[in-house]
């Protein structure tokens, strides 16, 4: 074969695979920093001919706004912005662990139903999957809000329960607890009773490896985690009491009060991703091959030690990433509360905040990095218990 | 001489076939089940009769809201708005303009895989945006109508459509970019955009598209609020495209690039030619999921002020002569939803299934 009629091989700078890549990060980083200094650049200018002031200094200023629930003690004349930023950031991490909560509990026991062999439960769980999870979150947002929660009575004519949970359109009320001196030694007892639990998992686990023995591991975790702060609480002479809400006038005085916005809120999330999670518990459980259920029956394991010890170790592996993930999701999906004005971080911080001092670029970062953090310190979780269930070979 | 016969075969014991059977294995085969059997036909019975009564036989269907006697809905509600629903404060005798945007789309949808020739089907793909956005929204003889009078489902398929076609080439590149091993600082800009996208809830990338965007640019650009939400709404799906067609990517196994280099193809040739054709198809199925989020999604253009078919349903009920008619509202507006979300669902099963070639 003769090459020699071929145009001659260059071999200049830009023929090198290496080169070219260099060349064209250089031209893509130039690209982006300048497109990045002209925006800011503009910003600048924009900010500075609109007479708005820059910086993190509106965080020390009064907001002088009320809030309709705060978990820390929140006063509208002296409390600051960046108080405003606390209440609103625990209200979300509120709304998150509950609706996390709610959402494992019915996600799992719809997964479950979905793969049961009774045929009515498991279309049961079909239809409650496809209906809710075609169904956008906005919606059903506002759906419990202004449709079912605002049908609920007035105040005087509440549904109560044992008279002492009421339920009306001002939101679900129920007895307060109040702690009194003393009632530190039962948190005590409670930190104890989990410590010990951890140490005799381990040692359960340890005699299990050597000697092969059971030990009823759950139950009696179980019944220290119940019964230590139970038996301090008696010890110390009962100091938790509860104050139960009375009608007083047109509504209800003393008590704790779940306003409406939060349980519209809870039941659309937890309902909504409930949906994704039973989802993921079916493909998990569908994911464990028949032979390992077969293996184990053939071992002449129980039913119940069949579930425990062989199905659900392998399917735990496929289900908890996209649960994990579901999980942000509804933390995510926690700021569309502010259609319905509860008092999150979306609402208060790049809502009444924004409106009140105008400084939107400081503020609507800052509500992004509360979530970016949620994402980072979410994805170093899955990391860890990604890291923690592989597979170890031997 | 004994004649052997054959017998007939006794019919199966009516103790393994039959109805009886069936519910005995499915629905009652031990007390538990049974016990759930029972909590579920309850739940039924307490459910359905009660909403098929609200939904069908005690509803008003006809006349006006002062003859309203039974219990059930009142879609007469629904029927006097069904136009706002539709198409917002779009100019009623205006109507056709959408309309027929609807229809070209259906006639596109199936005239378009159809064609032979890919250069007629390049120009109509280019051709069909322009076309459809200048008969929504007027000019050149035809009369404009501006943004802020679009609304009703008509916003909601518009922003969904805006936000997948435009998304999907933004996608693409970021998940080359993503891929892209020998380019760390690409790579790096990719993966950054990506996570910071998905980290944020969509809701405040377009409170900082219709607060902050004005900003970045100098003054006396001023920005249209549909077209703010769109901006928005494509940034962060493309950011999810992104994953999807990185998924896709992988998925193809090494030898294809390398035989792509192999033959002398340059990387766009080997990308556009052998690589993309297969890594799309086996993402259709989590691109239609993809889909349905971001129609889902499209009902948070409500918070910052656009009126897309969720937000009709407050803006109805502030009519004067029509107050409290939430629920009917609320309720079409779920059944359109359900719909639309759960057939594309389905029909992503379908395609899944269609270009399953594994067996």
């Amino acid at each position: 074969m003769n090459n020699s009629n071929l145009p001659p091989t260059s071999s200049g700078i830009f023929n090198s695979p290496k080169n070219r890549a260099i060349i064209f990060q250089v031209l893509s980083l130039v690209v982006v920093v300048l497109c990045i200094f002209y925006f800011i650049n503009n910003m600048f200018d924009n900010v500075a001919k609109r007479g708005i002031t820059t910086g993190f200094s509106f965080l020390g200023e009064t907001a002088g706004f009320g809030i309709s629930q705060s978990l820390i003690p929140y006063d509208d004349t002296t409390s600051t912005f960046l108080d405003v930023f606390i209440v609103g950031l625990l209200n979300t991490i509120l709304v998150g662990v509950i609706g996390i909560v709610l959402a494992s509990i019915i996600g799992l026991m719809v997964g479950i139903g979905r793969l049961s062999s009774n045929y009515l439960v498991a279309k049961l769980s079909l239809v409650y999957i496809e209906t809710f999870r075609n169904i956008p979150i906005l919606l059903q947002i506002l759906f419990w809000y202004n449709v079912v929660l605002a049908a609920l009575p007035s105040p005087r004519q509440s549904i109560s329960y044992f008279d002492s949970i009421f339920i009306n359109n001002r939101g679900l009320i129920m007895p307060d607890p109040i702690f009194e001196s003393g009632s530190s030694f039962i948190l005590v007892a409670f930190v104890l009773a989990c410590i010990s639990v951890v140490f005799l998992s381990k040692w359960a686990t340890k005699r299990h490896d050597l000697t092969g023995e059971e030990f009823p591991l759950f139950k009696v975790s179980l019944a220290i985690i119940i019964v230590a702060p139970l038996l301090v609480f008696f010890i110390t002479g009962q100091p938790i009491s509860a104050e139960y809400p009375a009608l007083k006038g047109f509504n209800f005085k003393g008590g704790l009060t779940i306003i409406p916005e939060l349980l519209a809120l809870i039941f659309a999330l937890s309902i909504y991703t409930a949906t994704y999670i039973a989802e993921a518990v079916r493909a998990g459980i569908e994911a464990v091959p028949p032979g390992q259920k077969e293996a184990a029956k053939s071992l002449g394991l129980k039913e119940h030690v069949i579930l425990r010890k062989v199905v659900l170790p392998q399917a735990l592996r496929v289900i908890i990433p996209p649960v994990i993930n579901q999980y942000l999701n509804l933390v995510k999906n926690s700021s569309l509360a502010t259609a319905i004005g509860y008092p999150e971080i979306v609402t208060l911080f790049s809502g009444t905040t924004l409106n009140q001092v105008g400084q939107a670029i400081e503020i609507i970062l800052m509500t992004m990095a509360v979530y970016l953090v949620f994402s980072i310190v979410i994805s170093l979780l899955l990391n860890w218990v990604n890291a923690k269930m592989e597979i170890k070979g031997r | 001489m004994a004649v052997y016969t054959m017998k007939e075969a006794k019919p199966a014991p009516s103790t393994s076939k039959g109805v009886v059977f069936w519910m005995r294995e499915n629905l009652f085969s031990d007390i538990h089940n049974s016990l759930l059997t029972l909590l579920g036909i309850y739940f039924i019975y307490a459910t359905i009769p009660p909403l098929l009564d609200w939904m069908i036989f005690d509803a008003t269907w006809s006349g006006t809201k002062e003859e309203v006697v039974k219990e059930g809905a009142r879609w007469i509600f629904i029927i006097e708005k069904f136009d706002q629903f539709m198409y917002g404060f779009y100019p009623e005798s205006l109507h056709w303009r959408p309309n027929l945007v609807a229809i070209l789309s259906l006639v596109f949808v199936f005239l378009v895989p159809r064609l032979s020739s890919i250069k007629v089907k390049f120009v109509i793909m280019i051709l069909y945006p322009f076309v459809c956005f200048f008969l929504i929204r007027g000019g050149l003889g035809l009369e404009i109508v501006g943004t802020e009078k679009w609304g009703g489902l008509m916003l909601t398929i518009l922003v969904a459509a805006v936000g997948i076609i435009a998304s999907f080439p933004i996608g693409i590149l970021l998940a080359l970019g993503r891929q892209s091993d020998n380019m760390p600082v690409v790579k790096t800009l990719c993966v950054g955009f990506i996570e910071f996208i998905r980290g944020v809830p969509l809701i405040t990338i377009l409170f900082m598209a219709s607060v902050v965007l004005p900003l970045f640019f100098s003054d006396g650009l001023e920005f249209d609020k549909l077209l703010r939400a769109l901006i928005g709404i494509t940034l962060f799906q493309a950011a999810y495209i992104a994953e999807v067609i990185r998924g896709g990517l992988q998925a193809i196994p090494k030898g294809q690039y390398e035989a792509s280099e192999s033959l002398g193809l340059t990387y766009w040739q080997g990308m556009i030619l052998i690589i993309l054709p297969q890594a799309l198809k086996i993402s259709i199925p989590n691109l239609v999921g993809s889909f349905i989020s971001l129609f889902k999604d499209t009902t948070l253009v409500l918070i910052i002020g656009l009126f897309d078919i969720l937000a009709m349903v407050t803006l109805t009920n502030s009519d004067t002569s029509w107050l409290g008619f939430e629920i009917e509202g609320y309720v079409f507006v779920t059944i359109i939803y359900w719909v639309f979300c759960f057939s594309m669902s389905q029909y992503s099963r379908v395609i899944e299934r269609r270009y399953n070639t594994d067996h």
